[in-house]
């Protein structure tokens, strides 16, 4: 019984990859991929871990994989922000279906999209 | 169908992700871009090193999984301090 359990949250944790790798193969641009890629590296990576602490069932292990767990919730916001923050900052062209640019109105410029 | 089956199963899928964000990392046209994509690799590397561990039963894998993460997170944030200091210019 534990064998299935940990077999369907591993084929879980791995789908979510697979999705957020297609996601970032097919998505406009690189805000919107950037979404995309971070629910690899959150959701899919801690259904991977819960189905290999399960499978692996003892105390060391698990608490690595709860500490993997929670350094990936931990830094993968950090590495998003600095990174959308050095494209915008690099004018790394938007998506033309862009609705709100809120950084370009504070800065006082026009409100457009696709620029 | 035994249960061993689908950890195989997410062994091949997580492989074909690793695969389809390479692909985004030669297409990419700027470079961050190809700094999503890889480490979205990063990412994908740590969860096979940790389907490895389920696989095998080593514990090792799990602690090549922390330094994995480890080496992508870092990697991400000192590129973007360089790209950051460069848009600056």
């Amino acid at each position: 019984m534990t064998q299935w359990l940990t077999g369907i949250l591993v084929l879980i944790g791995a789908l979510l990859m697979l999705l957020a790798a297609v996601g970032v193969l097919r998505l406009p641009d690189l805000f919107t991929r950037m979404q995309a890629s971070t629910k690899a590296s959150t959701l899919g990576l801690a259904c991977l871990l819960a189905g290999t602490a399960l499978q692996l069932a003892e105390v060391s292990s698990s608490i690595r994989a709860v500490s993997i767990g929670a350094f990936l919730m931990l830094t993968s916001p950090v590495s998003t922000h600095v990174i959308a923050r050095a494209a915008y900052l690099m004018r790394v062209p938007l998506w033309e279906g862009t609705v709100v640019d809120e950084w370009r109105e504070d800065a006082g410029g026009e409100p457009e999209a696709g620029t | 169908m035994r249960p061993e089956m689908l950890v195989y199963a997410a062994l091949v899928l997580v492989s074909a992700a690793l695969l389809i964000a390479f692909v985004r990392v030669v297409r990419g046209p700027t470079l961050p871009d190809r700094v999503v994509a890889v480490d979205l690799i990063g990412v994908c590397a740590a969860g096979l090193s940790v389907l490895g561990a389920a696989v095998s039963g080593q514990r090792g894998f799990l602690d090549a999984a922390v330094v994995i993460a480890l080496l992508g997170f870092l990697g991400t944030v000192a590129y973007a301090r360089y790209a950051e200091k460069e848009s600056l210019k």
